[in-house]
């Protein structure tokens, strides 16, 4: 600062930190946790980040409810595998949220009032087993397109945990693809269930991410701070893209009668989803809102007393340490 | 570090080496009720597929950091002093392994 200046010190100060975090973020540089950023950036990674943690956690549940029903035992323990990343990938990212001051207990009760908002794919329920397949295919196939561009995300814990989630998610989306081959190579009734689940799977898949973009008010921003590196549309027509051929080499058909290639845009052409659909979920009105979220209410208060206990035995171990060096 | 703590268990931070040469790097914060937790959670959330060989974790309100701001006299002393660099010495290329 200039000596002698005679602007108060405070809008001084703010006006050369806004120069250097604009300057980081054109550098393509991380901003990290102790750095000054605007309100709006942290406010909105703190809320993206708090949803992306409640879609991990939340998105336990529909698989999660076919652990104890899984053919084999080989399933069983892949799905337990699976579930487990799921539960990490919400604690990686919570982890996340904390370094820009937010408070997990606050973010968790968030969750179960309401206030806060989750993916709208996990509101879906799972009928077959072949939805396990499907989801890892689907659901999980389009969290990879999502958040392989989110690894270089301007925030540094974020793009961290990205990278972290993202070796994960490979091994999800190909065991529920497996899962699937190994159905499709069995009887007519196990094909029919993966067409099944195909079908219900397919346009909820293609809501995951969000609504068009002349209708994401938020997205222009995201993108200008490089939080977000790609729009909506650009991420669902990759996942089209990338899932076509491999509906065909499972020998599935995707619900759409719109779908082809287009050879001189070099991309398929696709229907539109039915974005009120989308819009009812988001705003708790999908299938399974209200017992995804009491589901997570009932886990929370469930173990509160297994919280305080463990924290009761810290302080009793602390003191008798403490005891101990004294005597 | 943030007042919310008091409500629950406490914030650490955890660092892993990844394999035996490596030095311990930060990967991340969970929460527990004492050390020993820590270390579990740690293991549990952090290494499920062989990531580390070895894991510290401090509690973060133990950290002591330097001040965020790039512009603060705190890393001056390095600043100026170019001699600490190879490259400020000439040296005629004729002279071999230097
Ligand atoms: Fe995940
Ligand atoms: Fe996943």
């Amino acid at each position: 600062m200039t000596a002698g200046q005679a602007k108060p010190a405070e809008p001084a100060v703010a006006d050369g930190l806004q120069e250097r975090f604009d300057a980081t973020i054109a550098r393509d540089q991380r901003i990290e946790p102790r750095d000054w950023m605007p309100e709006g950036y942290r406010a909105t990674l703190i809320r993206q980040i708090a949803q992306h943690a409640h879609s991990e956690i939340i998105g336990m549940q529909p698989e999660g409810e076919w652990i104890t029903r899984a053919p084999s035992l080989r399933r069983k323990a892949i799905l337990f595998a699976k579930v487990q990343d799921e539960a990490g990938h919400g604690l990686y990212l919570y982890s996340a949220a904390e370094t820009l001051g937010a408070d997990r207990a606050d973010l968790t009760e968030r969750l179960i009032e309401g206030r806060q908002k989750y993916s709208s794919i996990f509101n879906y329920p799972t009928l077959s087993f072949a939805d396990v397949g499907v989801i890892g295919w689907f659901v999980d196939g389009a969290a990879i397109c999502n958040q392989v561009p989110l690894c270089r995300s301007s925030y540094g814990p974020y793009a961290r945990a990205m990278v972290r989630i993202c070796k994960e998610e490979s091994f999800h989306q190909r065991q529920g693809y497996e899962l699937l081959m190994t159905m499709m190579r069995g009887t007519d009734a196990q094909r029919e269930m993966v067409q099944d689940a195909v079908n219900r799977w397919w346009w909820p898949s293609l809501m995951m991410f969000g609504p068009p973009d002349d209708n994401s008010p938020n997205s222009a921003r995201s993108m200008a701070w490089k939080i977000k590196r790609h729009s909506n549309d650009e991420l669902r027509r990759r996942f089209v893209d990338m899932t076509v051929p491999q509906a065909e080499k499972l020998g599935v058909t995707l619900p759409d009668p719109e779908l082809r290639w287009n050879e001189e845009r070099g991309h398929h052409d696709f229907g539109t989803p039915d974005w009120d659909e989308l819009t009812r979920v988001i705003q708790g009105d999908g299938p399974c809102n209200a017992r995804r979220v009491e589901r997570r209410r009932t886990a929370h208060e469930e173990g509160a007393w297994v919280r305080e206990a463990a924290l009761a035995h810290a302080a009793k171990q602390a003191a008798r340490t403490a005891r101990g060096a004294a005597a | 570090m943030s007042t919310g703590e008091q409500r629950g268990w406490p914030l650490y931070e955890v660092f892993v080496r990844g394999k035996r040469g490596l030095n311990h790097v930060h990967v991340g914060s969970l929460h527990a009720a004492d050390d020993r937790m820590a270390l579990t959670h740690a293991r549990d959330l952090y290494t499920r597929r062989n990531e580390g060989v070895s894991i510290w974790v401090v509690r973060s309100e133990h950290i002591t950091a330097s001040t965020r701001d790039e512009k603060d006299p705190f890393f001056d002393p390095s600043a100026d002093k170019v001699y600490r660099h190879p490259t400020f010495y000439d040296i005629p290329d004729d002279v071999p392994h230097i």
